[in-house]
């Protein structure tokens, strides 16, 4: 149990306003998509479409169509027409030129590409506009140049394609994860079925745009947009021979069952219930930014997010008064409007997840403190919220929330604060913000964790591998480590 | 006056956990013949619960194993070549037991000699070749490192009683894992005697255990553990894999199938999780 209670919460802050400041460019969002197969959008085969809703308004934005298994079967088999008789045949360095234009034209157009990703799935657009879309160009470059140097990426060894990589998507960040999965896999030699999330799929339907502009050869990158069952579909689909998949623990662990005894391989990026701990030798006032951006980053929709605070006793009281003056602060809404901080909640399903997680917080003994910002209208929104009073069995130190609820619990010693950090069933990342060099070395060697932070948070790159240790996944993306899950080795 | 011939001692094999020599907590043995159907020994019919004694020690064990330096471990797998060559006449001969010629045995206990070398040099070397840093864009000093999976269990090959675990086992075990084997079901004699080989070397109790047993009963157990990081599995029977790869879901094991190991350091990378550290650089 901590020893923090919130009864030293700090008066109210004096509301700072703005003039709004909306985001003027056009997301070029078209009334209906049809499914990205063979080079061309077409209908799907039962004629079904959802319509896909912003969520910071709850207003219909476009519709979509949803992929059956049917049209699941013809982009795999477009994938692997264009596989065996067009892009495993092309010389890497050409193979390379392509993805190289899939980065460029989307630089392009990336402050359009921002509106529309803000627009669909409802996060601030400037995150969508500093982040989400320039790492996401940023990855198809990095792995457009490695298309012609594979043979010296694994020393004795020669990198092969494998073939058709079904990959699957969620909806935190969608043309991010759409370039992680594709960049990779397109560099390598392989042919892809994309298939987004259900409900953020306008930003990987405009890549189709891209990718045909690029002139890609049809087949290469098929999409096919739709709920669990079109991915149900793509994992099972006997034509795939990888699957690269991000998203839930319980999902990646029904993958696992779903392929036990065929020869697919598979790469799973999962759920995380990341420690952020804070010594009592730490920049404080940094140490509070990197809080704030750990959790309230992508309204905590970040499977990395920082939800688990472990503060060092002696600096807990202090820390957490600032921690709540700076979450007074945050402006929470429009996700369009420059000025916002957090944005819209992805969907009224997740929503509703998170707002059981408060009331089950509260439920099990923690304190629950909410930031008294006003909430728009309509849409879907929570206020920044923490929880003191934790203890290391309650559901909201242990689970996955996906929101912006941040669940602090205190530590006397380095060593409490590893065993605490640890004692989770996921593994995918971790901070540490101390001053001292030494400490971050034992600290970040000792967390069972895929991505440690020393003294900053939630930063990513396409050079740099992100993946998870133990229910976090297997697998990693990023870097020359995310070119394997993609290869062949064989001895040369 | 002529003395009466001398008799014989027979060798009762054991199961190898924690450092120690145990009988199965079942109570449990079964025969094993060798090609004309004489009884060669009784053999442990290892059970689940063998199999949860074993994974508590090798967790106990994990932590200083795997932060043990590449050098140390290096040394320690040496040392256990050191001691399969002096044990080369007895491994030979169970080897011959277990239906290989002496030839094959011969060769089967130079390779694997040869082999503990191989992977004893990697030990300090493996990091190098499969770490990075990485020229991110902002202001940050960033590496990736290859860092041991966990506890590991082995399932191992039924044929190379003794070269077929080695070579699997070391991979593992170089690289800072804990390591429960399943011995091969048919011929598990060569298994035992090399546990001994680690209980005489420098190998810390826990890091290495080896049961024995029947792969059909344990199989689901041992994929199913919700405290094992990775199950390698040497073998190519659909049926068990697919076991295997189920069970293996419950807490996302990595499964590990393979062959035959060999001179590969890439089998070293099976078994190791990658992690990346972020530093921000500036004043």
């Amino acid at each position: 149990m901590s020893v923090v209670s919130v009864e030293r919460k700090s008066a109210p802050e004096p509301a700072w306003t703005y003039a709004p400041a909306p985001e003027s460019a056009d997301p070029g969002i078209r009334k209906r998509y049809g499914l990205f197969v063979n080079g061309e959008f077409v209908a799907p085969a039962d004629g079904k479409y959802r319509t896909i809703v912003n969520p910071a308004n709850e207003q219909p934005l476009c519709k979509v169509a949803e992929g059956s298994a049917a049209d699941v079967d013809r982009a795999v088999k477009a994938a692997r027409q264009a596989y065996t008789r067009v892009w495993s045949k092309m010389p890497a360095r050409e193979r390379g030129k392509y993805v190289f234009r899939i980065a460029r034209l989307l630089q392009e157009r990336s402050r359009e590409f921002a509106a529309a990703e803000s627009k669909n799935g409802g996060k601030p657009i400037r995150e969508s506009r500093d982040t989400d879309i320039p790492l996401a160009i940023a990855h198809f470059f990095y792995y457009a140049g490695w298309a012609d140097k594979l043979d010296f990426a694994f020393p004795g060894m020669r990198a092969k394609p494998l073939g058709v990589c079904g990959q699957v998507i969620p909806w935190n960040f969608p043309l991010l994860m759409a370039a992680w999965k594709l960049a990779p896999a397109l560099a390598t030699g392989n042919t892809c079925v994309l298939k987004p999330a259900e409900t953020t799929p306008v930003t990987a339907l405009k890549l189709a745009e891209i990718i045909q502009m690029a002139d890609l050869p049809p087949g290469v990158v098929n999409i096919v947009p739709g709920g669990r069952p079109t991915g149900q579909a793509v994992v099972e689909h006997p034509g795939v021979d990888k699957i690269a998949f991000t998203g839930s623990t319980a999902v990646g662990k029904w993958i696992m069952k779903a392929l036990a005894g065929s020869s697919k391989r598979y790469t799973l990026e999962l759920g995380g219930k990341a420690a952020n701990i804070i010594f009592e030798d730490a920049a404080i006032d940094q140490a509070v930014e990197g809080i704030i951006n750990a959790i309230f980053f992508n309204q905590g929709h970040v499977c990395c997010a920082g939800s688990r605070l472990l503060v060092q006793e002696g600096v807990a009281g202090s820390l957490i008064e600032k921690l709540q003056s700076r979450m007074n602060h945050l402006i929470v809404g429009d996700p369009l409007d420059k000025n916002t901080d957090v944005g819209a909640i992805n969907s009224k399903e997740q929503l509703e997840k998170i707002d059981r997680y408060l009331v089950i917080g509260q439920e099990e003994g923690a304190t629950m403190w909410q930031s008294e910002c006003p909430l728009p209208q309509h849409g879907y929104y929570v206020r920044p919220t923490l929880f003191t009073n934790v203890s290391q069995s309650h559901r909201i130190a242990q689970e996955e929330i996906f929101g912006p609820v941040l669940a602090i619990q205190t530590f006397r010693t380095a060593e409490e604060a590893i065993t605490k950090a640890n004692n989770t069933p996921y593994g995918l990342s971790g901070g540490v913000w101390t001053d001292k060099g030494a400490k971050i070395f034992k600290v970040t060697r000792s967390l069972k964790a895929g991505v440690i932070w020393a003294n900053t948070f939630n930063k990513f790159d396409p050079s740099s591998p992100f993946g998870g240790y133990k229910e976090s996944g297997m697998g990693r993306e990023g870097g020359w480590h995310g070119l394997a899950p993609y290869v062949r080795l064989e001895r040369v | 006056m002529k003395s009466a011939p001398r008799v014989p001692v027979l060798k009762t094999y054991k199961q190898f956990i924690g450092g120690a020599f145990p009988r199965s907590e079942s109570g449990r043995s079964f025969v094993l013949e060798d090609a004309k159907g004489r009884p060669i020994a009784n053999v442990c019919q290892g059970s689940r619960k063998d199999f949860r004694d074993a994974a508590v020690k090798a967790r106990a064990a994990l932590e200083d194993w795997s932060a043990r330096s590449g050098y140390n471990r290096a040394q320690i797998l040496y040392r256990l070549a050191e001691l399969v060559e002096g044990r080369s006449d007895q491994l030979v001969a169970e080897l011959k037991q277990q239906g290989a010629t002496a030839a094959a045995a011969r060769t089967e206990v130079e390779r694997t000699t040869d082999l503990l070398i191989y992977y004893a040099g990697w030990g300090d070397k493996y990091q190098q070749i499969f770490s990075t840093v990485n020229p991110v864009a902002s202001p940050h000093f960033v590496f990736s490192v290859p860092e041991p999976a966990g506890v590991v269990a082995l399932i191992a090959p039924d044929e190379g009683a003794l070269l077929g675990l080695v070579a699997a086992l070391c991979p593992i075990v170089v690289g800072g894992n804990a390591v429960i084997a399943l011995a091969s079901e048919s011929k598990p004699l060569s298994s035992i005697t090399f546990s001994e080989v680690c209980a005489a070397g420098d190998v810390p109790p826990g890091v290495i255990n080896i049961l024995t047993g029947f792969r059909k009963e344990l199989l689901p157990h041992i994929a199913g553990h919700m405290d094992v990081n990775a199950v390698v599995y040497c073998g190519d029977d659909p049926s068990e894999r697919k076991t295997v790869e189920t069970e293996a879901s419950r807490n996302v094991k990595r499964v590990i199938v393979t062959g035959a190991g060999g001179e590969d350091p890439y089998r070293i990378m099976e078994t190791q999780e990658v992690k990346t550290t972020w530093h921000p650089v500036g004043f």
